[in-house]
């Protein structure tokens, strides 16, 4: 009975803690260690455009290089074993030793944490666009080439809107996982949402939870944003609740585009 | 005392260090040697926390794709949120947990199985939902009852592809665990972040997680043959 006392105790302070974790993103504070104010809306707005700005470049980088490279290793149908294996291979490797190599073989700083985490991305967005293209009809493409179209046509008008979701499906991996990496930047001296997280030090525990609501928040917001993107950029033809489309419905899709002038 | 000598531990630790790779910040077989003994609780630990939340997690996707293989309709919103609890960032799923279940192994692997979920119950269903429909024809035809194709021929079908879930969901594991010791559950991933500019350790302690992962996903594929001797007689 006399360890009852202390659990509720305990209980009651980590439901405080909720509370003040709250209370730590809305008002500023004086840190743990004195002398400086920290949380509140201002700076945790100033670490939020932080990491994404870091996560938005990475994830954009990472489609620069790995989408042509897909297309391609896709549309000749070469690679296979290395489209596909290298997501594998980057599943594998944990984020934090990646970052841990970077630090401790490259450096520090902003560049070194944006060159981890593209590498960090590339790997999703590759096989996702790879498996993508592959998976296309090959009627659909004879279609395209019946039509007239040359291969770079092939690539942009048929292949790339048919593996629209696919690629989609990539570019979503590689966000959380950049999202959810980019927590551990303040390792390598970049201050993001994670700042709080490793700092705890300074910030307390009320900035580590309230680090932790907000960038959970920041993932679902994020993964909810590419979904409706998706959404948008997807061919009325292919999009979800729909029957797959048939050969009736790929014709006038084609046609659409061809009908324009080239 | 024991302060005392853990200080004076660690200064033989540096001095140790004093030899010119490691000053230098090299990668220094012979420190690793010297100091593999280290990496082996981690290790441990790292291997228990994979292997609970693996097995927790696939005994909680395997009974909600039977449920859901029987009630369709739960398919899409239970997809649905293994899809989101995927989403939330590992390190933040840690340590939102810590007011709930305090700083405990226990609050790791909470975390871990909820990340597992997202593999282990999609390729299930699509596991049991790809058997096709003539073999299930002709399983009732012979006079088998809806539970007994489920367990003789729907899951052995099913077997493929809910292991290739299975290992999406190790590799996964031993991946994000690299982070458990946010949630004070220790792992390979304390090792990285107690020295993280040391290359030696950070080779050491990374490539260790990675020699894991690969273990556990040559693992179950061995399994995996074993498990489906059809295959085998059908690819020879």
């Amino acid at each position: 009975m006399s360890v009852s006392a202390p659990t509720a105790l305990v209980a009651q302070a980590d439901r405080l803690s909720f509370v003040e974790a709250i209370e730590f993103l809305l008002v500023p504070r004086e840190s743990v260690t004195g002398g400086v104010q920290v949380g509140g809306v201002g700076e945790m707005l100033q670490l939020t455009a932080n990491h994404m700005l870091l996560s938005a470049l990475a994830v954009a980088i990472a489609c620069a290089i790995a989408l042509p490279l897909g297309l391609w290793l896709g549309h000749v149908g070469r690679g296979e074993f290395f489209a596909v294996s290298v997501s594998n291979v980057g599943r594998a490797v944990p984020t934090l030793a990646l970052i841990a190599f970077f630090i401790a073989f490259v450096g520090i700083g902003f560049a070194n944490v944006l060159a981890a985490l593209t590498v960090l991305a590339i790997p999703p967005l590759l096989t996702n666009t790879y498996v993508g293209v592959r998976g296309v009809d090959p009627d659909a493409v004879d279609a395209a080439l019946g039509m007239g179209m040359g291969e770079a046509q092939i690539v942009r008008r048929v292949e790339l809107p048919l593996a629209i979701r696919s690629i989609f499906g990539g570019v979503q991996l590689a966000a959380i996982s950049v999202v959810a990496t980019a927590i551990l930047g303040p390792l390598a001296s970049v201050a993001t949402l994670g700042t709080p997280i490793v700092s705890v030090n300074v910030y307390g525990q009320a900035g580590l939870l309230g680090a932790a609501i907000l960038v959970a928040v920041l993932a679902v917001l994020v993964y909810l944003a590419l979904t409706a993107l998706q959404r948008a950029v997807t061919p009325r033809g292919l999009r979800a609740g729909r029957e797959p489309p048939g050969l009736e419905r790929r014709i006038p899709f084609l046609d659409r585009r061809s009908a324009q002038p080239t | 005392m024991s302060a005392v000598e853990l200080v004076v531990a660690q200064l033989e630790i540096r001095s140790r260090r004093g030899g010119t790779c490691v000053s230098e910040n090299g990668f220094c077989p012979g420190w690793i040697v010297d100091n593999l003994w280290r990496y082996v609780d981690p290790l441990v630990q790292h291997v228990i926390l994979t292997v609970v939340s693996v097995a927790a997690g696939f005994a909680i996707a395997f009974g909600l794709a039977l449920l859901a293989h029987r009630r369709q309709w739960l398919t899409p919103p239970i997809s649905a949120f293994t899809s989101v609890l995927y989403t939330i960032p590992s390190v933040a799923a840690f340590l939102l947990l810590l007011p709930v279940t305090g700083r405990t192994t226990l609050t790791a692997i909470i975390a871990l199985v909820a990340y597992t979920q997202v593999f282990l119950f999609r390729n299930a269903i699509n596991g049991l939902g790809n058997v096709p429909e003539d073999t299930k024809d002709a399983a009732r035809g012979m006079g088998l009852t809806d539970r007994e194709v489920l367990w003789r021929v729907e899951l052995p079908l099913a077997v493929p592809e809910v292991l290739a879930g299975l290992r999406v969901a190790t590799v996964t594991t031993v991946n994000l665990a690299t982070l458990a010791f946010f949630a004070g559950a220790g792992g390979l991933g304390a090792q990285i972040y107690q020295d993280i500019t040391f290359r030696s350790n950070v080779v050491v302690a990374g490539g260790l997680a990675v020699l894991l992962a690969a273990a556990c996903d040559l693992l179950i594929l061995g399994g995996q043959r074993l498990a489906t001797p059809w295959r085998r007689a059908a690819v020879a």
